[in-house]
């Protein structure tokens, strides 16, 4: 795969908030339920002959995936060019802002006077917040795209009235990052097999394996910073913050968050490298060996590949405490003011189409988060080569497609404007982010502090 | 109405007349009228729609919102953040205004000596102010991370102990306060020295006559000589610590201000309620509440003078 040629393999869509879904049902996807994409890539190349000249803006971050402008390195496919070339009536201007904090900012600067792009991209982080605000969007449900994503994904994008405003582009399933060499060294099994059967349990057996390596590893730290591994555990929760119903912050009287953090604080105290997450010390650890794990979505993979080059070790195990977890994720919506919604439409549909985002995990390692996409070759079969040629396509494959935030209903209580029945996720943690130097890759959005807490 | 007509010029006044005598008593106010023009519009229109959105639960995409009276005062009064933010402003302010007076007024008067290129030293102290904040930043970003920062590594070579600046609330503080003064010591520095070289040389002869010593003449006529300079500077480096940003908003990448809000400003706290949390009806009393806190030390600040120049005065 071009893994090895990427040298800036980046999220789109790297956010840290995870959200917890209105789901009424989350049922599993058998993938050969859904086969209704195929429509898509084709109703464009009909639009030729006397369709008039459109031109589209397309206004993105992060390194969605999408078009060779986005990096120094060319991407194996240019979806933006593919597009103008299936479409030959349609202009296309990329905008690509390099962090989710300046699209968020922007977006909500011109969501009401106007002035957005024909397609913008919208981050999970802020997701929430954007669905209070759906009703200015296109509702771009059409029965060509039924069934296109897993549920979450298509449900974090539906609101009350079941207006679906984004298609959804990448999502960010996780694994657990280690580095084999500090197991070895701690007298733990360090083969990728080994490692996700011993992690394999709830946080209590991920703590008792911590537990061991400080042990044996002569008192070294085992995860990264106590606020990845809370984002990782909160996010599993039913309802953490506010109660879904009322919008009441419940979080001071909930037993459960109570039991996570005491858990938690009592393991870091020897286990965590007491780092903040994108801090200097942080980044540094990545490659001096300060802590051996950290939870991982796709695209950490670039961050930790781009921050520790000379690191061999690193690999990537198929397991998950306690479950699943998602770290991130983006839509494309379509700004109800626009003056080429049905065009902007046609190039929304495409753009997440799962063949186009089987080409966009291959350039940027932006995991989809079409069904379809799952059973695509170009997707299974990839491997990364710095970690070890952990077989990636197959190791997101099951928690993209499985993970099942618990039902839980939306509720702003610092905005009495919302009408309470909306049906958005709730933002259940403060997102963190990078702003870093160049060299630095900043998978997040600087807006952290999305939280209402 | 007989006085009037007294003050009149008995003769008929002509248009010419009448119209030096306009010139005279309104053109200044036209001269003037310019800046008030700009400043109603780009100044008191927001202070005046920052007042009303204050009171309201606004939203500010749809551009409208809901009057609630004092409830964001309210919320933000009875909110941990607000005097978290508070105590780090001024602890910040405090921890680099005094330092960096004393180290500005020490240089100024090094400056004022008759050093060989005098221009090139005068001009070098001015670099650190024409660097961008955000490029100090990540130096010092990379001067005082906790565990494999240099300036720890440096204590770690003299057998101190790592100092946890990201961490506790003072450490963090001071590492801030030394962005600070960096960046404003040298700008300081010169407008005290261009106060200082506007003292006259024969009071420092006299003083000299006098038997005054370098540390006498120091205290006794360089430091009264700049006092309405030094006030000056005091004012504007209070309402610029008041307002600090920059710095704590670039210590760490989440702008958060720290974990436990170690180093969290009052116009961070203002910029994270308004664009982070969209709630700009909350930011607003922030932003009003912090406009009364510079009028109160405004205030002092005037009165502080005014007894100054008066003991002054007396003195003399």
């Amino acid at each position: 795969m071009i893994f090895t040629r990427r040298k800036k393999a980046l999220a789109a869509a790297a956010g840290t908030a995870i959200f917890a879904l209105t789901l009424a049902a989350c049922s599993s996807d058998d993938p050969a339920d859904e086969s209704t994409d195929e429509s898509t890539g084709g109703t464009t190349a009909e639009a030729e002959g006397d369709a008039e000249p459109v031109s589209l803006t397309v206004a993105t971050f992060n390194t969605p995936g999408f078009s060779n402008s986005e990096n120094d390195n060319d991407y194996q496919y240019d979806l933006i060019e593919e597009y103008m070339e299936l479409n030959p009536h349609v202009t296309i201007t990329y905008d690509r802002k390099a962090e989710s904090g300046d699209a968020r900012e922007n977006f909500f600067t011109k969501l009401g006077p106007g002035g957005l792009a024909d397609v913008e991209m919208v981050e999970v982080d802020w997701m929430p917040e954007v669905m209070q605000y759906s009703d200015l969007l296109t509702d771009l449900a059409s029965a060509d795209v039924e069934g296109r994503w897993v549920d979450y994904v298509e449900a974090g994008a539906t609101d009350a009235d079941g207006r679906l405003i984004g298609y959804g582009t990448d999502t960010g399933p996780q694994g657990v990052c280690y580095r084999a060499s500090l197991f070895e060294e701690a007298g733990l099994p360090s083969s990728p097999d080994e490692v996700a059967a011993l992690l394999d349990g709830d946080w209590d057996n991920f703590f008792a394996v911590g537990d061991d390596y400080v042990e044996g590893s002569g008192g070294k730290a085992f995860f990264d910073s106590a606020s990845g591994i809370w984002q990782g555990m909160v996010n599993q929760l039913d309802v953490a913050f506010e109660d879904s119903d009322s919008g009441e912050i419940i979080v001071l009287d909930n037993d459960a968050v109570k039991a996570n953090y005491d858990q938690l604080t009592a393991a870091s105290e020897t286990q965590s490298s007491h780092f903040g997450q994108w801090t200097e010390d942080w980044f540094a650890g990545l490659s001096n060996g300060a802590y051996a794990t950290m939870l991982c979505p796709p695209w950490m993979l670039g961050v930790i590949e781009g921050n520790a080059t000379d690191t061999t070790d690193w690999n990537l195990a198929n397991v998950y405490p306690n479950g699943g977890g998602n770290w991130g994720g983006s839509w494309l919506t379509v700004p109800a003011n626009g003056s080429n919604i049905e065009e902007a439409t046609k190039l929304a549909a495409w753009l997440t189409a799962p063949e186009q985002q089987a080409k966009a995990f291959a350039n940027a390692g932006t995991y989809p988060s079409q069904v379809d996409a799952y059973s695509d070759p170009a997707v299974t079969d990839a491997v990364n080569a710095y970690f070890n040629d952990a077989p990636i396509g197959e190791i997101f494959a099951e928690p993209a497609r499985q993970w099942c935030p618990r039902p839980t209903r939306v509720s702003t209580t610092s905005r009495s404007t919302t009408p309470s029945t909306t049906r958005s996720p709730v933002l259940k943690m403060a997102p963190t982010t990078p702003r870093l130097p160049g060299t630095r890759q900043s998978p997040t959005s600087k807006q952290s502090a999305n939280s209402r807490l | 109405m007989a006085s009037t007509d007294l003050d009149r010029p008995a003769a008929g006044v002509t248009w010419r007349q009448r119209l030096s005598k306009w010139d005279v008593k309104a053109s200044p106010y036209l001269y003037i009228a310019p800046f008030f023009v700009v400043f109603t519009i780009f100044g008191l229109f927001p202070i005046v729609y920052t007042a009303v959105i204050s009171l309201m639960d606004w939203d500010t995409i749809r551009n409208s919102g809901e009057f609630i009276g004092l409830a964001n005062f309210d919320f933000v009064l009875n909110d941990r953040k607000f005097w978290v933010s508070l105590r780090n402003t001024f602890s910040i302010f405090l921890l680099s205004s005094i330092p960096q007076l004393i180290i500005a007024t020490f240089i100024a008067a090094m400056l004022d000596h008759h050093l060989k290129a005098r221009t090139f030293w005068r001009m070098s102290v001015l670099v650190p102010y024409v660097v961008m904040p955000v490029a100090v930043a990540l130096i010092f970003s990379q001067l005082f991370a906790d565990e494999y920062g240099l300036i720890n590594h440096w204590l770690g070579l003299v057998g101190i102990d790592a100092i946890p600046w990201h961490k506790e609330v003072i450490p963090s503080h001071i590492a801030i306060a030394s962005m600070v003064n960096f960046r404003w010591i040298g700008y300081n520095a010169l407008i005290l020295l261009a106060a200082m070289q506007a003292i006259p040389r024969e009071l420092y002869e006299a003083a000299a006559i006098d038997g005054a010593g370098k540390a006498r003449r120091f205290f006794s006529v360089t430091l009264p000589q700049i006092r309405p300079t030094a006030i000056f500077v005091i004012i504007t480096s209070t309402i610029g610590g008041l307002q600090i940003f920059d710095e704590p908003r670039m210590f760490d990448s989440a702008g958060n201000g720290g974990a436990d809000q170690q180093w969290l400003t009052i116009t961070m706290y203002m910029y994270n309620t308004g664009w982070g949390e969209l709630n700009f009806g909350r930011a607003s009393a922030i932003a009003w509440l912090l406009f009364l806190i510079i009028v109160v030390f405004g205030l002092i600040n005037f009165w502080l003078t005014r007894r100054l120049i008066s003991s002054e005065k007396s003195g003399s």
